[in-house]
């Protein structure tokens, strides 16, 4: 039986239609990957938010991920590989009104990029990152990388990987994020409820998100197809309470990540603190004014 | 209107307003080009109303459709599109005459 | 201090008078990272940039330092950053993004003796090449080489300029010894330089319509800013005049030339230079920066040995003034290059020459200048000679 919409000649339009760059779709990302999953949820995200899509700036880095500069239908900035994050810096202290976003992958952000990460989160740079794990390198046909899971199979650990990998939240916890949360895929409602959530906070946030990548990781690491992974993602997530991670209390290692073993996940960090902004203001009350928006250049009509 | 098959008999309460309430009924649409057969909209579709179909694309993934039998029992949950890489598919809620 | 322009008279470090020339210009933003011999120009710009609304940011390395300031600059603003040549080598990869991108932006090399860590302390002219060949694929660059603090406030302004005119990143290639002295700088006033500031183009249409890289007549893109309702795409991949990325051959054919023949194509606006005692010379000593300084000294002396010398400086480097080269070839056959490094520009030189032209390198290989007797025993050794 065919849907309704080709029996009727209804026009088919999907709901978030207008956020994205509809040529472009298809998108180049596997089937099963993913990276268009956690896309959805951002998207939705800012709607849930009701943040002003025109002051939405998303900023990418080189990757699978990155590729979200081709889809989304907003300012979107693609920079060299690891470096999204000093980007969005410039852009943000110069134009503090508009919401910037840093959409990449494990790699850029915490292998090349990893330095930016800790001093952006170290600053609380009110920056919004939305770190995709999908523990390989896929881009590039599936490298290890600094988030492989210790035995986990890729191209360069071909025999399974012999280092420890990052613990993504509790690197940011620790470096000064004030909001961080991971989810996976499969829970898509709470993902794009805290993407929203993390958009609201005006300091540095990192939504770290778990993602199928069935193609490379998956297949070497006999997880089955995207199904079979999403299915272990549902039965292996493990919710943390909000607010779990308070340094007095709770041990890093029991958010930490392994191949094939549990997931927590959960909002692990949603605390307030003077952000950038703040901290400079204090120091230089005098000489700058806070959320200065207008520049020595024209500032463009907006449209409609 | 909720068909009492559909609820729980095995011992879970039943609201006393349940006639009130009317379960959301939607109705799938498919975007047949940006399908890319990942199947998982027919996987966890919360009501298992949908199948893989015998229709391809221009790239020949298979597509998904409603299950015929089970069209009805589609309640709108958006799922199925949260769920989709691809913006494939999406769901319209059906306002109930 | 409150003003971006500090008219007047000044005892000025070339490192500050740079950190002056860039404020004059209307940077707001200096994302850097410190480094001997370029710290006091951070430092200034620490101090100074609050002060007129602009914002200093010290990074935690180079490369957040280049990747910074073009996000600032993506926003409109006139940006700027400064280091010396292991700096530079970091920004490498950055650069051909901000050329990629067409991202104005000025990067000051206060150069010093390499190559790795070197000479920290010491000068050099060693980057000369790098400022042009450094990053990876084909490009073109602008660079300018001042031999004065005075001419580190004027040629900032001028670099600014160009970066802005024509949509690029431009590299100021100072050097320690500059850097580092104290000379007389005169800052005018602010309507006087105001009326020489060039901004780059601006996108006046509708936001539907705009496309971020297609080209004007000057072969340079309408730029708009974020937030406006554009849905700008900028890329580091090859792309179409809308930021599409477009990765094939075709693409590669049509964007690449025009980020080149951008540049190139406006070598003559673009290219500064100083003539001392050129006219009736025989010999003509061509060099740049503080080497300048040291050779002019010396041809003024051979001068007045009624030795038929003279002086090229070129205050441009990049794109290389072939035309200028080749016509001053034209009637002198003898020239002399003297350089702090071991032969860089004088490739460029030799590259313009017909047989009939005699190069003759003058190599320091960094750390102090060119003494005086040394050079002028040289350079009046291959006056005799010719």
């Amino acid at each position: 039986m065919t849907t309704k919409a080709q029996t009727n000649g209804k026009k088919l339009k999907h709901p978030i239609d207008k956020y994205i760059r509809k040529d472009s779709y298809p998108n180049i990302w596997c089937p099963g990957c993913g990276i268009g999953i956690a896309l959805q949820a951002f998207i939705k995200g800012v709607n849930i938010a009701e943040i002003e899509w025109n002051k939405v700036v998303v900023v990418s880095g080189i990757g699978c991920t990155g590729r979200v500069h081709m889809y989304l239908n907003t300012d979107c900035y693609h920079t060299t590989h690891g470096r999204p994050i000093p980007f969005a810096i410039g852009l943000k202290l110069m134009r503090p009104d508009l919401k910037v976003v840093v959409f990449s992958g494990d790699g850029d952000l915490f292998a090349i990029g990893g330095n930016h990460f800790i001093h952006a989160a170290r600053r609380n740079m009110p920056i919004h990152v939305i770190a995709i794990n999908n523990f390989n390198y896929g881009m590039t046909g599936g490298q290890g990388g600094p988030t492989t899971p210790t035995k986990a199979k890729s191209t360069t650990t071909p025999l399974g990987n012999y280092e420890h990998p990052f613990n993504i939240p509790s690197l940011a916890a620790s470096c000064g994020a004030t909001y961080v949360s991971r989810w996976t895929t499969m829970d898509i409602r709470r993902l794009k409820f805290s993407i929203a959530e993390s958009l609201q906070k005006d300091g540095f946030t990192c939504v770290e998100v778990i993602s199928p990548c069935p193609v490379s990781y998956g297949k070497t690491n006999q997880i089955g197809d995207v199904c079979d992974e999403m299915t272990y993602y549902m039965e292996a997530e493990e919710l943390k309470p909000p607010n779990w991670f308070t340094y007095e209390a709770s041990n890093p290692d029991d958010i930490s990540l392994g191949l094939k073993t549990k997931i927590p996940v959960g909002k692990f960090v949603d605390i307030d603190k003077k952000n950038f902004f703040d901290m400079y203001q204090e120091i230089y009350s005098d000489h700058h004014t806070k959320g200065r928006a207008s520049l020595p250049t024209k500032t463009m009509e907006t449209e409609g | 209107m909720a068909k009492p098959s559909m609820l729980h008999t095995n011992g879970t309460r039943i609201p006393i307003d349940l006639s009130k309430h009317v379960i959301p009924r939607g109705e799938v649409y498919i975007i047949d080009d940006r399908c890319k057969e990942c199947s998982l909209c027919v996987e966890f579709c919360p009501k298992d109303i949908l199948e893989m179909s015998e229709r391809y694309n221009k790239k020949g993934y298979k597509l998904p459709q409603m299950i015929d039998s089970r069209a009805d029992e589609c309640i709108a949950c958006s799922f199925c599109e949260d769920i989709c890489p691809e913006l494939a598919i999406y769901v319209e809620e059906e306002v109930a005459v | 201090m409150t003003k971006p322009v500090l008219t007047g008279k000044h005892f000025l470090y070339g490192n500050h008078a740079c950190a002056e020339g860039a404020l004059a210009a209307g940077c707001t933003f200096f994302g850097g990272y410190p480094i001997t011999p370029s710290s006091e120009i951070a430092e200034r710009m620490a101090r100074r940039l609050p002060e007129i609304g602009g914002i200093f940011l010290q990074m935690e390395d180079e490369i957040a330092s280049i990747t910074a300031i073009l996000g600032a600059s993506a926003t409109g603003a006139k940006v700027m950053t400064a280091t010396s040549g292991p700096g530079l080598s970091l920004m490498l990869e950055g650069i051909g993004l901000g050329i990629m991108e067409e991202l104005p932006c000025v990067i000051v090399n206060v150069q010093r003796g390499g190559p790795s860590t070197g000479l920290p302390t010491l000068v050099g002219q060693q980057d000369m090449m790098q400022a042009r060949w450094g990053s990876h694929g084909d490009y073109a660059i602008i660079a300018y080489s001042p031999f004065s603090p005075q001419e580190c406030f004027d040629l900032m302004i001028t670099a600014f300029n160009a970066a802005e005119k024509y949509r690029t990143p431009v590299i100021f290639l100072s050097d320690e010894v500059i850097g580092h002295m104290h000379e007389r700088v005169d800052i005018p006033d602010k309507a006087e330089i105001n009326s020489q500031l060039i901004s780059r183009p601006m996108f006046n249409g509708n936001g539907a319509e705009y496309l971020p890289f297609l080209p004007n007549e000057n072969l340079v893109p309408e730029f708009a800013p974020p937030g406006a309702g554009h849905a700008i795409r900028m890329t580091g991949l090859t792309h179409d005049d809308a930021g599409k990325t477009e990765v094939n051959s075709q693409r590669q054919e049509i964007l690449v030339p025009r980020l080149k023949e951008k540049i190139e194509r406006h070598v003559e606006d673009i290219t500064l230079f100083e003539e001392f005692h050129v006219d009736d010379a025989e010999t003509v000593v061509i060099t740049y920066g503080i080497t300048a300084r040291c050779a002019k000294g010396v041809i003024g002396d051979l001068r007045k040995e009624n030795i038929k010398i003279g002086m090229l400086r070129l205050i441009s480097i990049w794109p290389f003034p072939d035309y200028l080269i080749k016509d001053l070839m034209t009637r002198v056959k003898n020239i002399i290059v003297p350089e702090i490094n071991l032969g860089q520009i004088v490739r460029e030189i030799q590259r313009c020459a017909t047989d009939d032209v005699q190069i003759t390198p003058i190599n320091y290989a960094g750390g102090s200048l060119p003494g005086y007797e040394d050079l002028y025993t040289k350079i009046k050794e291959k006056c005799n000679d010719h």
